[in-house]
């Protein structure tokens, strides 16, 4: 086992020309709670995605618990847990089977299976839930389970991407709580992207600022504050990404977040 | 396997409990039931061409397979981004066997989807002229639903939003169906028309549940399988490439 759950070096990933990430390089130690903060279309998710194995990088090196992303891909993807920005839980299945079927996909023993899903649904609260269809569950809820399943196959490490979006300050605090605890007890380490600096100040241990594809400063919050003269995360953040609102175009996302709504509600 | 299995059943289970969605799927059917079969039916008769309802009962259930197959694959595009699948396309499997899983999942809730349909059709008053071949039938209405759920999943893997949708109903979809031969015979059909039924994989379908059911078909049952067969093939690999290539 080596103490860098993730070492990235001199990452670079191109789309046609426009390069998103531009030769990043960083370490996460095992066990600690790591926050990649950066303005829209940074190159976050980007990033996240090439961690995840979801995008090769065009050039540059990842390691994930010493495992090569483009040629371990089974062994990377074994030793870590994801929640997405935009739900993947299945809506027409109960929270149970959401559970069952992540366990086989991970081939998690059965019976091994069946004590973690009590485990872990009793943890994030939701086992007197568990046979409701998951289209009948409010966001936290929705999340909470999100949070469950990335954690049923024992990994290493989690990846979060806006893990508390839209959701009110007590279903927040009560995610962070959970996530918290793991990291304390099971010595999991946490990688979240969020856009509530004040959370990033409060849980990660380290943070990096990702702009234009580079990372910009990396560091504690406190180092992060001295280094720019402010006396918030957020003020530190504003000083080294600037003022200016990044207007994106409307992502084929973006249009299919709206239309889907629209497709729902036949 | 089990990646498979777990893919199989999650459409399954999708599937039962849609109940809405299977009765209101029913609505076509019955429709193209009622008004051509009743309403074609005396010219159809006096054609000397016999029963309509016989006739044009193989080519509704072949609509109603043609129509859950080609959605169930489509539904990728949906899955993508907000469902299921980016789960499973970080979890330690490989693309192959969620492709397959997908499609086979598909393809049985079509084949179950055309099996409703059939039962439909009898209530409305299509007799079958022997169930001796319900096995062949079923075979016949399995391969159909393979081969367009495998073609759905193909166009959703390229389709990077759901705009091409509708271009997708009407000029692939419902081309598809009426060009098939499920409401007009195929024998003594103009050059052109012929030439596009017979390129048309719907058509060997239609035949096949034709040939199964009330013992007439154009092309020959054995055909209308190695055709519907050999397609579903070379769709499942296509889909399978494009599918291998999908980034969320």
């Amino acid at each position: 086992m080596t103490d860098q759950a993730i070492r990235v070096e001199h990452l670079v990933k191109k789309f046609d020309g426009f390069t998103a990430v531009n030769d990043i390089s960083f370490n996460v130690s095992a066990g600690e709670i790591f926050a990649f903060l950066g303005p829209n279309g940074a190159g976050k998710s980007t990033t996240i995605k090439m961690l995840t194995t979801l995008l090769r990088p065009t050039s540059g090196q990842i390691r994930i618990n010493g495992f090569d992303p483009t040629r371990e891909q089974n062994k990377v993807r074994q030793s870590f847990g994801i929640v997405f920005q935009d739900p993947s839980l299945d809506d027409e299945l109960t929270a149970h089977e959401n559970m069952e079927f992540h366990g086989m996909l991970y081939r998690v023993p059965s019976q091994l299976r069946k004590s973690r899903i009590k485990e872990l649904l009793d943890i994030v609260e939701l086992w007197d839930r568990r046979n409701h269809l998951v289209k009948t569950f409010s966001g936290g809820m929705k999340r909470r389970l999100e949070i469950a399943r990335g954690l049923l196959h024992h990994p290493s490490i989690f990846f979060l991407d806006e893990p508390t979006l839209g959701l009110d300050p007590q279903t927040r605090n009560q995610l962070w709580n959970y996530i918290l605890n793991l990291n304390k007890t099971k010595q999991i380490t946490v990688f979240f992207t969020t856009h509530y600096m004040e959370e990033a100040e409060r849980m990660a241990q380290r943070i990096a600022i990702i702009d234009h594809g580079k990372i910009i400063a990396h560091g504690t919050a406190t180092e992060l504050k001295v280094q720019t003269h402010t006396s918030s995360l957020e003020e530190a953040f504003l000083s080294l990404t600037g003022r200016a609102i990044r207007e994106e175009e409307a992502s084929g996302l973006d249009k299919m977040r709206l239309r889907r709504q629209m497709w729902r509600r036949h | 396997m089990l990646a498979i299995y777990v893919l199989w059943l999650r459409q399954l289970k999708r599937y039962v409990r849609s109940r809405s969605r299977i009765i209101g799927s029913l609505g076509q059917p019955i429709l193209f039931l009622v008004a051509l079969g009743f309403g074609l039916g005396p010219v159809f008769r006096r054609a000397g061409n016999g029963n309509y309802i016989d006739f044009l009962a193989p080519g509704v259930i072949a609509q109603g397979i043609l129509f859950t197959a080609i959605f169930s694959g489509i539904e990728l595009v949906w899955d993508r981004q907000f469902g299921f699948l980016k789960e499973t396309l970080v979890a330690p499997v490989s693309r192959m066997s969620i492709m397959i899983g997908r499609t086979l999942g598909g393809a049985t809730i079509a084949t179950m989807q055309g099996m409703v349909v059939f039962l439909l059709t009898l209530v409305i008053g299509f007799r079958p002229y022997s169930l001796a071949h319900l096995p062949l039938f079923i075979v016949l209405m399995f391969l159909i639903s393979l081969f367009f759920t495998a073609v759905g999943t193909t166009i959703a893997s390229l389709l990077e939003d759901f705009q091409g949708f509708q271009l997708i109903m009407n000029f692939l979809v419902m081309p598809l169906f009426f060009l098939s031969g499920a409401l007009f015979p195929l024998s003594g059909l103009s050059p052109v028309l012929t030439l596009i039924t017979q390129i048309n994989p719907l058509a060997y379908g239609v035949d096949g549940l034709r040939g199964a059911l009330i013992h007439s078909s154009h092309f020959g049952i054995g055909l209308d399988i190695a055709v519907l067969a050999g397609l579903s093939v070379i769709m499942l690999t296509v889909g399978s490439y494009f599918f291998s290539r999908i980034e969320v």
